[in-house]
């Protein structure tokens, strides 16, 4: 397809403004040729505007719908319903060449015959830039990040996290980039090299501001390269937040599961104003919720569980596994599985225990989304 | 990588070793033994020495084959190869089509050589053949028999129509095998196509393209039959290729020791061209990994 | 039972994959070989499985020498990164391969591949073909498929790099469930050390072809022998400084000065320490106080990496609650120097931090 067609402004990235708001105006997406319900939609209806120079993670399991939603905004597939819209220019049938954004893959894509350099330099030559500008500007991302002294190398030969950042360098390289785009980019890194990949990815967003749209399955990864984390599950979008947002408040038990390690405990109960019954507990919340019907739980995260030698509710303790920086006792409370956080060093009696919640880390949860202290459901 | 060595598996291996040793070894120890004596019938031999090397070397009818066959074999493979990586670059890469595309394709390849020949053989002819007749109604001198120049257009026209199926489908195989996502980095990158093609569909190829070319270099060098039953290698010599020769030469003369030594010298260059090819294949694959 | 390495090196085309090692694994335990990529582990497991031959030395199993025995004589079952099934088998038909293998009688197999199929919660898919299934599935299926086997010695090689970050924490919270059901030798290789401390057992750590440490895995973290030992066992990474011992005398680059332990020689160290005992407010009077520039703080909602960088060197902290902070801050941490491990110069431990020698 040519591109002579779009705005010139999206093709060539116009003097104005370097970056774009992204509006997603409802989407959504079926594989299928003839979706009926909304159980063949890959991607269920959504609204959502990428803000310009945030940095967002998508994160969620296999299957929940991120890789197709990032496909949509760079143009790799067009959605069966709804636009996709770049500042205000609609540009859900524009091709990705057109779109003028960047992206990085799960494994890292190089052109291996090439050195380093002129795999910088790729993405400036086949737009047509001139030598010299192309020079200065390979050099400047080069030095961004960390490969000046490699650049005259064959690209082949280097390792899994070097080709990984030259992949970032191609995607940084272009000054005129509407939003770069990150497939789980560091599935394939060494945990320690994890550490100096994202804080350089990190920087990197700080120093030059490009909107950032980062696809993982990892909440590590998520949690600390995103200003704001947008949580998928089943094709739908369950939370968009900070990530103290979404490890405080969790809108849903999806959330809470799937954010910390080990998740939030969800323990079924009822819940009666400022009190929540566990079997033949009694629990203290930080407010009033009210008398909720339907699946009613409560939420509260390991580490605000408490070991006390005397007071308390009797748990049962099943398991203490040492991880280094803190202990995670697995244990048993009125037949429901609780995992708590012990400090480094602590020390744990082997089978039982009293053990207390603190009361405003309790979320209360009916059919699965968070309701709010005075009645009020959210999501 | 080194394996656990188990001396039982000797065994299993000991038929090819009969095998090889009957079919290979045996008539080359054979073929050498004539290739260094003379016979004038009767079973009686006489020690030549390396008499025979020494005359082939200074043979112009050698001489003559062998520039032909380099000739050959560089058309053929400056042919088939493109053609095959631009057949298999066209070629869709999934559904039904695709499956479609992959038995037409492998239909030429098995066609016995000897029916490829009289396929070629009767379509060419001018009196009753549809290319050959249809040329001639058209006001085109087309007779393979009679023009060397038609005989090694009919001869190159078959070997393409026989293999580039083979090239094609071995490249479809490399590119098959490259990831989505170098396409959707190439396409985010404004590469041109071409680009494609050079920077990542190419190298993606290296590996099977160099098989490819090694087993069309080998395969036209020794190429027989089909140029056998279509031009018998005529018109004059226009088409007598290395093997055609070698066959005339022991057989139609029945000069045993010159078509030995003749032999020897055509295994030793293949086996010396293949052993090039082999060798810059492994450095490849060296600087691939690391 | 036991695997025990003698003396065994592998050398390939002259690059030298494992240099001379020894090594015994005993029965009923679990074994983690540690390190990251291209460190030796594959290769290490390859050599107990009798995939590949060692350039020197020999392999007992139960003292019989078992050295070039093929991998088929042996009992050993093998679990890999990539899901690997019998894609046109059912996983019923897949658990029970093995068996059959084995020769066993109908009754018998139908009874193993059943119990094994519960323990790995496969029992509603017996039916399903592997590619039907998610990747947490398949992989319990490869897990069945070796387990069933009753083998002496199963490797599980990274079994949870390519699954999802929360099927990881599930499958790793199962797997010392399977490991205690089975009584064999387990030996899991991985690069995370997280992985390492909740699989428990005896933690081997790996590095350019060397075994650097093995021992209990609480042990061997808390106790690394050398720097690079307690680098591959920490993550985030382990923090570095120099420091000077003078008498009875600590010097830390900066000037902070505490007691020096016991027995320890003048002379220039290696200070190392892990990123959660940098602590961003004093909490014990003996911690000292080091004037560092925040470059990125990382918030994870429940804790903070703050990356700060101090006279040259990189740190991260982490801290608990959400800090956050402009790039280029000024920015105070605190260390207890009982968390302090000594390095000499060489990279060997001199002195363990008092916290770990305590622990």
């Amino acid at each position: 397809m040519g591109m002579a067609h779009w705005p010139r402004r999206l093709v060539l990235g116009g003097g104005l403004k370097d970056m774009a708001k992204i509006t997603l105006s409802k989407l959504a997406h079926s594989y299928l040729p003839d979706p009926k319900g909304e159980a063949d939609y890959a991607l269920k209806e959504m609204d959502h505007v990428w803000e310009d120079g945030q940095a967002y993670a998508l994160l969620g399991p296999s299957g929940c719908g991120k890789t197709t939603l990032l496909n949509i905004i760079s143009g790799l597939l067009t959605p069966s319903d709804g636009r996709v819209l770049f500042d205000d220019i609609d540009v859900t049938q524009a091709p990705t060449a057109a779109r003028n954004i960047a992206q990085v893959f799960q494994f890292p894509v190089v052109y291996d015959t090439m050195s380093v350099r002129k795999n910088l330099a790729f993405p400036l030559r086949n737009r047509g830039m001139d030598r010299a500008s192309i020079n200065t500007r390979v050099e400047a991302i080069a030095a961004i990040i960390e490969m000046t002294d490699v650049l005259e190398r064959k690209a082949q030969a280097l390792s899994a996290d070097a080709k990984q950042k030259i992949s970032l360098g191609r995607a940084l390289v272009r000054e005129d980039v509407n939003a770069i785009l990150f497939d789980e980019p560091l599935t394939v890194i060494d945990p320690a090299m994890k550490w100096a990949l994202r804080t350089q990815l990190k920087s990197i967003h700080a120093a030059l501001g490009h909107t950032m749209i980062y696809v993982t399955h990892d909440q590590t990864e998520a949690l600390t390269f995103a200003d704001q984390v947008v949580v998928m599950y089943e094709g739908r979008v369950v939370q968009i937040g900070t990530p103290q947002a979404l490890f405080e408040t969790p809108a849903h038990t999806f959330v809470g599961y799937f954010i910390g390690s080990p998740g939030m405990n969800v323990l079924d109960a009822r819940v009666e104003g400022t009190f929540a019954y566990v079997g033949d507990e009694k629990i203290a919340l930080g407010a009033d919720y009210g008398r909720p019907g339907g699946k009613v739980q409560i939420g509260i995260r390991p580490e605000f569980v408490s070991l006390h030698g005397k007071t308390g509710m009797a748990a049962k303790i099943h398991r203490v596994e040492d991880v280094g920086r803190h202990k995670i006792v697995r244990a048993e409370l009125c037949g429901q599985a609780v995992n708590m956080i012990a400090p480094e060093g602590a020390e744990i009696a082997a089978d039982a225990a009293r053990i207390q919640f603190k009361p405003d880390a309790i979320s209360v949860f009916v059919e699965d989304w968070r309701l709010e202290p005075g009645g009020g459901k959210q999501g | 990588m080194e394996k656990t060595l188990n001396q039982k598996a000797w065994f299993l291996v000991l038929p090819v070793f009969l095998l090889v040793a009957f079919s290979a070894v045996i008539p080359l120890m054979t073929v050498v033994n004539y290739s260094l004596q003379d016979t004038f019938g009767n079973n009686k031999f006489f020690w030549a020495g390396l008499e025979w090397y020494t005359e082939l070397l200074h043979s112009e009818r050698l001489w003559s084959a062998f520039g032909r066959q380099i000739i050959f074999s560089a058309i053929i493979l400056a042919i088939e190869v493109p053609l095959g990586v631009f057949v298999a670059l066209n070629m869709p890469k999934k559904g039904v089509w695709a499956s479609l595309c992959l038995v037409l394709m492998a239909l030429p390849l098995l066609i016995p050589w000897n029916v490829v020949g009289t396929i070629w053989q009767i379509f060419g002819r001018v009196d009753i053949g549809l290319l050959g007749h249809t040329l001639a109604a058209l006001g085109i001198d087309y007779n393979y028999t009679r023009d060397p120049l038609a005989a090694w257009i009919t001869i190159i026209t078959m070997d393409v129509w026989h293999w580039t199926s083979l090239v094609a489908l071995l490249s479809y195989a490399g590119l098959q095998s490259i990831p989505e996502a170098y396409y959707q980095a190439a396409k985010i990158d404004q590469a041109s196509r071409w680009s494609v093609f050079w920077f990542i569909e190419l190298p993606k190829m290296q590996g099977v393209l160099m098989i490819a070319i090694l087993i069309r270099f080998m395969d036209s060098f020794m190429i027989y039959t089909e140029p056998f039953v279509v031009t018998g290698g005529g018109p004059g010599n226009a088409t007598t290729f290395l093997s055609i020769d070698l066959v005339k030469m022991a057989l139609g003369q029945f000069d045993l020791g010159p078509a030995a030594a003749f032999s020897l010298m055509y295994f030793l260059v293949v086996m010396l061209v293949s052993w090039v090819f082999y060798t810059v294949m492994t450095n490849l694959d060296k600087k691939a990994g690391y | 039972m036991t695997l025990a390495l003698r003396d065994i090196s592998k050398t390939v085309a002259g690059q030298t994959h494992i240099h001379t090692t020894n090594l015994t694994l005993q029965k009923g335990t679990m074994n983690v070989l540690l390190g990251a990529t291209l460190s030796g582990k594959t290769s290490l497991m390859r050599l107990m499985a009798g995939l590949d031959k060692p350039t020197t030395g020999k392999i007992f199993w139960n003292d019989a020498d078992v050295t070039g025995m093929r991998v088929q004589d042996r009992q050993v079952a093998m679990v890999y990164q990539q899901f690997i099934n019998y894609p046109a088998m059912s996983i019923y038909d897949n658990i029970a391969s093995p068996l059959r293998l084995q020769g066993k009688s109908k009754a018998e197999i139908d009874v193993a591949v059943r119990k094994t199929a519960a323990l790995m919660k496969l029992t509603p898919h017996l039916s399903a073909k592997p590619l039907a299934l998610s990747g947490g599935q398949q992989q319990r299926c490869a897990l069945a498929r070796a387990l069933v086997k009753d083998a002496g010695l199963v490797l599980l090689d990274e079994p949870l790099a390519n699954l999802d970050y929360k099927l990881r924490e599930e499958l790793r919270e199962e797997i010392p469930k399977y490991f205690e059901a089975s009584g064999a030798i387990f030996v899991y290789a991985t690069t995370e050390p997280e992985e390492a401390l909740l699989l428990g057992g005896n933690t081997v750590t790996l590095y350019e072809g060397r075994i650097t440490q093995f021992g209990k895995t609480p042990e061997v973290y808390r106790h690394p022998c050398d720097r690079i030992t307690a680098q591959v066992f920490s993550n985030p990474p382990m923090n570095f400084m120099a420091v000077q011992k003078a008498g009875s005398n600590l010097t830390f680059e900066g000037g902070q000065n505490a007691p020096a332990p016991a027995g320890l020689a003048d002379g220039q160290y290696t200070a190392g320490f892990r990123p959660h005992h940098l602590e961003i407010h004093r909490r014990h009077k003996t911690a000292l106080e080091f004037n560092g520039r925040l470059l990125v703080s990382e918030i994870t909602g429940s804790e903070t990496y703050l990356h700060v960088e101090h006279k040259g060197e990189r740190w991260i902290v982490q801290a608990g609650g959400v800090h956050d902070g402009r790039s280029g801050d000024a920015l105070s941490v605190f260390l207890d120097p009982a968390h302090v491990y000594l390095f000499d110069g060489d990279g060997a431990l001199a002195t363990p931090a008092g916290f770990g020698r305590g622990a």
